[in-house]
């Protein structure tokens, strides 16, 4: 908190103020020790309503979760989060995760310019379609989806047989990854694209830049920090996605396990302390990335300025 | 390069935005598009620049036929109200930015930026992001941009309506001695009389989709075609009165009017400049005293200064409404007129406009 300086200590060095006329004023009325004055109402109780909040929703589990791993000691941590196993689930879950987080952006960038560029009938139905993810149970998504793509199902049996494995297969994971998080991506870049400024875009092409010279000069990178938002929710949603996954993988250690799964097989072996080490590890990649990615964004964010 | 709209017509649905507009813009002219918000007068920009199609008529460009060429390739300058810079990019690359689409080499480039910046004088600020820039320089950045393509023609929609009066007046001036030293061929459009009148050779009022007038900045504000014209150049008075026999009648005092010298009285508006009145204390007679010769009697209301002008408001004695003369302040001054006080209002000059002429003849 920055306190308005004291007259008493940090002043005193200045002597009389430069401008030599401060005898002529009239003596202050005494300091009100003021707070940061706003006319914006309940700074106060709004700020402190929301740091009990993140104390009770976010620091207090996460603190329970670190000290429950901690107590397994260094080398009954490695133990239990660096197996061969567990190395190979956080790979398949960062793998599997990124790849469906930057396919969301992408895909989610041209959803969102359709949505709000194109008039065609139809198109409030899929604009509130974009939603469905979200309030579908993934775990429902996850069954669909594998019913759809196994070798029997009405897509595999097409699929399989040329190759295209969708069910028990890391593109499963990927397809279920890419349903749940696309929401997020096309939400976050919709109100960018429709906020953008015409004008610009018209001026590009009257200074002579073709369509494509437009969008990759001029568009976007006015939506590109928004993008990479979206790719920030996208990526944290998938690195958490559970009920899907689980329905869509087959769950195959070293192939197609990712780290939630893993944790909650540790569980059921009630193995606690193995599952929040496991637990921890990927919480601090995720973190590690998503840190990464917010940096990237705030530059662009400073670039289009 | 000279400029021909013919009979172009443009609906936006049921809105009729242009119905059957021609121009001719000769080369080297400077034009204004002047007209209140809805009259077409940017969409008939927006045509030529290539940004709208019409629904029928041609736009030529020195006699070639060019309506359905693309903004892309049709090499005009276009400056747009809000200055439509690119905000990511420096001052430098948003000037550049036409030539780079073009792939000129850089040196070219360079030269051709730094030549531009300083001919809107803002040499130092290449570095600058849009953002750090005052509207008045952001506007200077956008013309910089558009003439950096070497274009044909140059066309501005509204280009000093987001800025500050005193900017406004500067930068309309330094575009008129920038039109005199390079020439090229310059629509553009305002809703400000005063900035079309100042700028512009050549004036073209549009009203509803259709152009009501164009002249001379002086031709059009001393020969008013129509009512509308009169009306929208401002600060008119009207009032309805009638016409017979070469006489034109206002609250009873007549007015010469040659051009109508029929017998059978007819319904006109007569306008009166504020600015072509002459206001005078009335003889000692008192409030009482009749109209007399061409002269007004009415009665003080109010005086407002603004400026170096003071607007005098009146109640004509017989009734109607409020009559408006425009004074030099000094002039007000020494008159001394106080509310209540009886005064005599003659008109130097007066314009009348029959309707329509439906039921004559």
């Amino acid at each position: 908190m920055n306190t308005p300086p004291t007259p008493s200590s940090s002043n005193r060095r200045e002597g009389p103020p430069a401008d030599g006329f401060s005898i002529l004023r009239p003596p202050s009325p005494p300091i009100r020790r003021a707070r940061h004055r706003t006319v914006l109402p309940g700074f106060g109780i709004s700020a402190a309503i929301t740091s009990l909040m993140i104390v009770a929703l976010v620091v207090i589990p996460l603190a329970v979760l670190i000290l429950r791993a901690a107590s397994l000691g260094p080398t009954g941590f490695l133990a239990a989060a660096w197996t061969p196993r567990a190395r190979a689930a956080y790979a398949v879950s960062l793998g599997s995760s990124l790849t469906a987080a930057i396919i969301s952006s992408l895909l989610g960038l041209l959803v969102a310019w359709v949505l709000v560029r194109l008039e065609f009938p139809g198109r409030r139905i899929l604009d509130a379609l974009v939603d469905v993810p979200l309030a579908l149970p993934t775990a429902v998504a996850g069954l669909v989806y594998s019913t759809l793509y196994v070798e029997k199902g009405w897509l595999g049996q097409w699929l399989v047989p040329v190759g295209i494995k969708g069910a028990y297969s890391l593109l499963g994971i990927v397809l279920v990854l890419v349903f749940v998080s696309l929401p997020f991506a096309i939400r976050v870049v919709q109100p960018v694209i429709e906020s953008l400024d015409k004008d610009t875009e018209e001026a590009a092409r009257l200074l002579g830049a073709s369509r494509s010279q437009t969008f990759f000069r001029v568009v976007l990178p006015g939506i590109l920090p928004a993008v990479v938002t979206g790719f920030a929710l996208a990526l944290a949603r998938a690195l958490g996605e559970y009920g899907s996954v689980v329905f869509i993988s087959g769950n195959m250690p070293f192939k197609t396990e990712i780290a939630p799964v893993l944790i909650v097989s540790r569980l059921e072996e009630f193995a606690y302390a193995e599952a929040t080490a496991i637990a921890v590890v990927l919480l601090g990649m995720s973190l590690s990335m998503l840190v990464v990615v917010n940096d990237l964004q705030q530059r662009l964010v400073r670039n289009s300025q | 390069m000279s400029i021909r709209v013919d009979g172009v017509s443009k609906s936006f649905g049921a809105f009729k935005a242009l119905d059957n507009v021609s121009l001719d813009v000769p080369q080297g002219t400077l034009l204004a598009l002047l007209g209140p918000s809805g009259s077409g007068k940017t969409t008939l920009l927006r045509i030529i620049a290539g940004l709208e199609w019409p629904d029928s008529g041609r736009i030529e460009e020195d006699g070639t036929d060019i309506t359905d060429r693309h903004a892309r390739q049709r090499e005009v300058g276009f400056v747009f109200q809000h200055y439509a810079l690119f905000r990511h990019m420096s001052v430098f690359e948003n000037v550049a930015f036409g030539m780079r689409v073009r792939k000129a080499p850089h040196a070219e480039v360079k030269a051709r930026v730094d030549e531009l910046l300083h001919l809107v004088r803002l040499d130092n600020l290449g570095a600058r992001k849009p953002a750090q820039l005052s509207g008045g320089q952001r506007q200077r950045v956008a013309l910089a941009r558009a003439l950096a393509i070497r274009p044909r023609i140059l066309l501005l929609d509204e280009p000093f309506g987001a800025l500050d009066a005193k900017v406004r007046v500067e930068l309309r001036q330094w575009l008129r001695r920038l039109h005199d030293e390079i020439g090229m061929t310059t629509v553009f459009v305002t809703h400000d009389q005063e900035e079309a009148f100042e700028l512009a050779d050549d004036v073209v009022v549009m009203n509803e989709g259709h152009v009501e007038q164009r002249g001379k900045p002086e031709e059009v504000f001393d020969k008013p075609a129509t009512p509308f014209v009169m009306d929208f150049l401002g600060n008119v008075n009207v009032y309805h009165g009638r016409v017979e026999n070469g006489r034109a009648f206002w609250h009873g005092v007549p007015i010469d009017y040659p051009d109508y010298p029929h017998a059978q009285a007819r319904a006109a508006r007569v306008y009166l400049r504020p600015h072509e009145l002459d206001i005078a204390r009335a003889p000692s007679g008192g409030p009482s005293e009749a109209n007399q010769g061409t002269s007004l009697a009415a009665t003080v209301l109010r005086q407002t200064r603004t400026g170096p002008i003071t607007r005098i408001t009146c109640q004509p004695q017989e009734g109607g409404s409020e009559l408006h003369v425009d004074l030099p302040s000094a002039a007000a001054r020494q008159l001394g007129l106080q509310p209540g006080e009886a005064v005599s209002i003659t008109p130097r000059h007066v314009r009348v406009f029959l309707p329509d002429p439906e039921y004559v003849i």
